[in-house]
């Protein structure tokens, strides 16, 4: 079948199921967007690029499927470099489709020309610069096949405008469904070398104070169902990551929660005791290890990843298993079979002791005092459905949704984690929710965050993707401003953010949202609860909250696990 | 003092797509992650895919790391580390000296004894190539080095598995 380049482009993306895409037009890529118009494939129009990066990422992580999106070239394409870094770092499958400026100009320094494939390279699994429109159906289907296989990550095709320009002979081309993949240099090992496994069973049957320690490899890996059950065979207690929260029920009793710079103590204090770690997806990151010489010292280590790359790149483990992590976990208890394991019963009691004495915990807020924000968090988590997508910020709020949301679902916890993007919630939300348009999506968000990306309230609202929006206002950058309590001496340098410039209900309203301001402790759940019932745009509501709030626990950075600093309220305990 | 430096890198026959591109992602990824080349060189084998021999210094990275990293590039099919028993490993150097006269001679002489060509000679200025193992570049370098060199070129080493 004869066709141009642009309409061969949304050919290609039909064949490999893409329902939706997020994007914006421009110049280079407005061949593709009129073959857009012919295509039964929904595009989201966003109000930034940045947006459609961030919404095709909140997409993937939901259904499971790539996200995509869709810009053109110059400005366009260096503002879905952030998101394509943002997804590359937390191994999510996007597919972005760049314009070009025509192939005979590339070089010339021509009007929004930029080296969209130089600039991604660091940021991008692979990428594609494309000379003939012959290519785009082969090319496509790599695309989609590398992004979603072995460790998931961005994949971006630059697609030159002569390629595409009906106009212009260059482009024209002969459809053919892609063949047989030819990618001698990708071939991802998945299943595990059970020479290996036996090693890991081994170690763990002897190990007394095992520990999983389960990262966001087990969500892509789809293997939610297997940590639960390895977690119970083997009676091991886990923790979940920030990349994995859901990935286990919080409800779960061998669920200790999030490790970490901001882990509960229980969690950080598990791994730092442990004589087994088992590494299920997840990479020693530092927010993680804190200083790593001193790092889960007396800790023989299991890792377990997809990419080989991760085993010994941090920690020396005792036996590395290259493979996917849903495979490995089912190899693993096919090998435990009937076998007795060492007795945990002494470990287990000094968790819950640890439980008991160091639970998350605040202090509530004094009389008359503004809302505190985890206390906030708790309303909100105890007044939405159990199956809530959450799609959070980074910052101090990001750390009190990660800890105070009982996350009992898998793909409910969407945020930027190895990047740490501001201004990540509200179009991963809005992604999330053109994605599963049945559940209820909470953004919940910082000032700070929100002035970063709150424009995309529009794109919800006139695409009707009717998100809702928990906005955490404390007037300042938070975490920056605790660092700045406890680190610099109080002195606070560019972290106050002005308010009550700008009023947030105005501005929100102004967008097409319901807009509702709480500051009174009794007026909380009220609003959520009309929030949750407004179905048909997109909500936004403002807590006020105690500006200096501080979250805890916290490992100061470059210090060790073991020096982990519980509130001061629970510090006096600690200390008798 | 020479071969102490030379024992704290690794060869790696690297063998690549012949795609747009790829030696950009191999050199991107050495600077990124800091990782230090000592040297590299690279060209087609056939239409479809490039050999580049990477010489890299470990101690900036284990050489395990430096491999799998390497390895996750899209275009990259296979990695072999080379040693100097396991491999055949060549390197070509040209030289341009300007040297007393007189001494032309003796230069020639040296040269010979490391099977290299004089490529052409004046009183004065002398020009020669030599293709052998790297370290017997570096031998013939530091002794030509007193009489003068003005200029040089190396290649970078290549290097493909012996016979076994």
């Amino acid at each position: 079948m004869q066709m141009d380049g642009g309409q061969a482009l949304l050919k290609a993306l039909e064949f490999e199921g893409v329902e939706m895409v997020f994007g914006y037009p421009g110049g280079a890529i407005l061949p593709v967007y009129d073959s857009v118009l012919e295509s039964g494939i929904r595009h989201v129009l966003v109000r930034h690029e940045q947006g459609a990066g961030h919404m095709a990422s909140g997409y993937a992580h939901a259904t499971g499927k790539p996200g995509v999106v869709m810009v053109t070239s110059g400005p366009a394409a260096t503002n879905i470099v952030t998101p394509l870094a943002d997804a590359y770092l937390d191994s999510v499958p996007i597919v972005a489709i760049t314009g070009q400026v025509p192939y005979g100009l590339i070089g010339t320094d021509a009007f929004q020309e930029t080296d969209t494939t130089g600039i991604t390279m660091a940021v991008t699994k692979h990428n594609y610069l494309v000379s003939d429109p012959n290519d785009i159906p082969h090319i496509v289907h790599e695309a989609f096949h590398i992004a979603t296989h072995g460790r998931p990550g961005p994949v971006l095709i630059d697609l030159p405008k002569n390629i595409t320009d009906a106009a212009n002979p260059d482009s024209l081309m002969t459809w053919k469904d892609p063949g047989p993949l030819d990618l001698p240099g990708f071939q991802p090992v998945l299943d595990a070398d059970p020479a290996d496994v036996t090693a890991a069973v081994k170690l763990w049957s002897e190990a007394s104070r095992p520990v999983i320690y389960a990262g966001g490899g087990i969500l892509k890996a789809r293997g939610a169902a297997e940590l639960t059950a390895l977690a119970e065979r083997t009676n091991t207690p886990v923790v979940t990551t920030l990349m994995a929260r859901g990935a286990m029920p919080d409800s779960h009793e061998l669920n200790l929660g999030m490790p970490g710079m901001h882990g509960n103590y229980t969690a950080v204090m598990a791994m730092q005791e442990a004589d087994l770690l088992i590494a299920l997806g997840s990479r020693f990151d530092d927010r993680v290890t804190g200083r790593l010489d001193s790092f889960a010292p007396d800790a023989k280590v299991v890792h377990v990843d997809i990419d080989p790359a991760e085993l010994g790149k941090i920690r020396m483990p005792d036996v590395a298993i290259r493979g996917d992590a849903k495979r490995v976990m089912a190899a693993m208890l096919a090998e435990f079979g009937s076998a007795t394991l060492a007795d945990h019963g002494s470990w287990r009691s000094t968790l819950s002791g640890w439980q008991e004495n160091y639970p998350l915990a605040y202090e509530d807020a004094e009389p008359g005092g503004k809302l505190k924000p985890q206390m906030v968090l708790e309303r909100l988590r105890d007044a939405s459905p159990r199956d809530t997508i959450v799609a959070s910020g980074v910052g101090q709020h990001q750390m009190w949704a990660s800890q105070y949301w009982q996350f009992d679902h898998a793909y409910t916890w969407l945020n930027s984690g190895g990047l740490g993007t501001m201004g990540y919630s509200i179009p991963a939300a809005i992604g999330a929710k053109a994605g599963m348009p049945d559940r209820t999506v909470w953004a919940v968000d910082g000032d700070g965050c929100f002035q970063m990306t709150c424009q995309e309230l529009i794109t919800a609202a006139v695409e009707k993707i009717p998100i809702k929006v928990a906005l955490l206002n404390n007037s300042y950058l938070g975490m920056v401003r605790q660092w700045q309590e406890m680190f610099y001496e109080n002195r606070y340098s560019e972290v106050d953010l002005g308010g009550p410039v700008p009023d947030y209900i105005k501005l929100s309203e102004a967008m097409g949202c319901v807009a509702i301001r709480v500051e009174d402790p009794d007026e909380v759940e009220a609003a959520i609860e009309r929030a949750n019932a407004i179905n048909d745009r997109p909500v936004v509501v403002e807590f006020v909250t105690e500006p200096e709030e501080n979250v805890y626990p916290m490992v100061p950075g470059g210090k060790s696990n073991s020096e982990v600093v519980v509130p001061p309220f629970q510090q006096k305990e600690r200390n008798q | 003092m020479r071969r102490s430096q030379m024992s704290s890198t690794h060869t790696l026959a690297v063998l690549v797509e012949n795609k747009a591109g790829v030696l950009a992602r191999v050199a991107g990824l050495f600077a990124r992650r800091g990782f230090n080349i000592e040297s590299l060189a690279v060209a087609p084998t056939d239409e479809r895919f490039s050999r580049i021999t990477i010489v890299v210094d470990a101690q900036s990275a284990p050489i395990d790391q430096i491999k799998k990293q390497l390895d996750k590039l899209i275009n990259v099919v296979d990695i072999v580390e080379l040693s100097t028993e396991s491999a055949a490993l060549r390197e070509m150097v040209l030289v341009r000296m300007k040297v007393d006269p007189g001494k032309v001679p003796e230069i020639e002489e040296l040269v010979d004894g490391f099977s290299g060509t004089i490529i052409n000679a004046t009183d004065d200025h002398l020009m020669l190539s030599l293709s052998s193992h790297p370290e017997d570049l570096d031998d013939l370098l530091s002794q030509l080095r007193p009489f003068g060199i003005e200029e040089l070129q190396r290649t970078g080493a290549i290097a493909i598995p012996r016979i076994e």
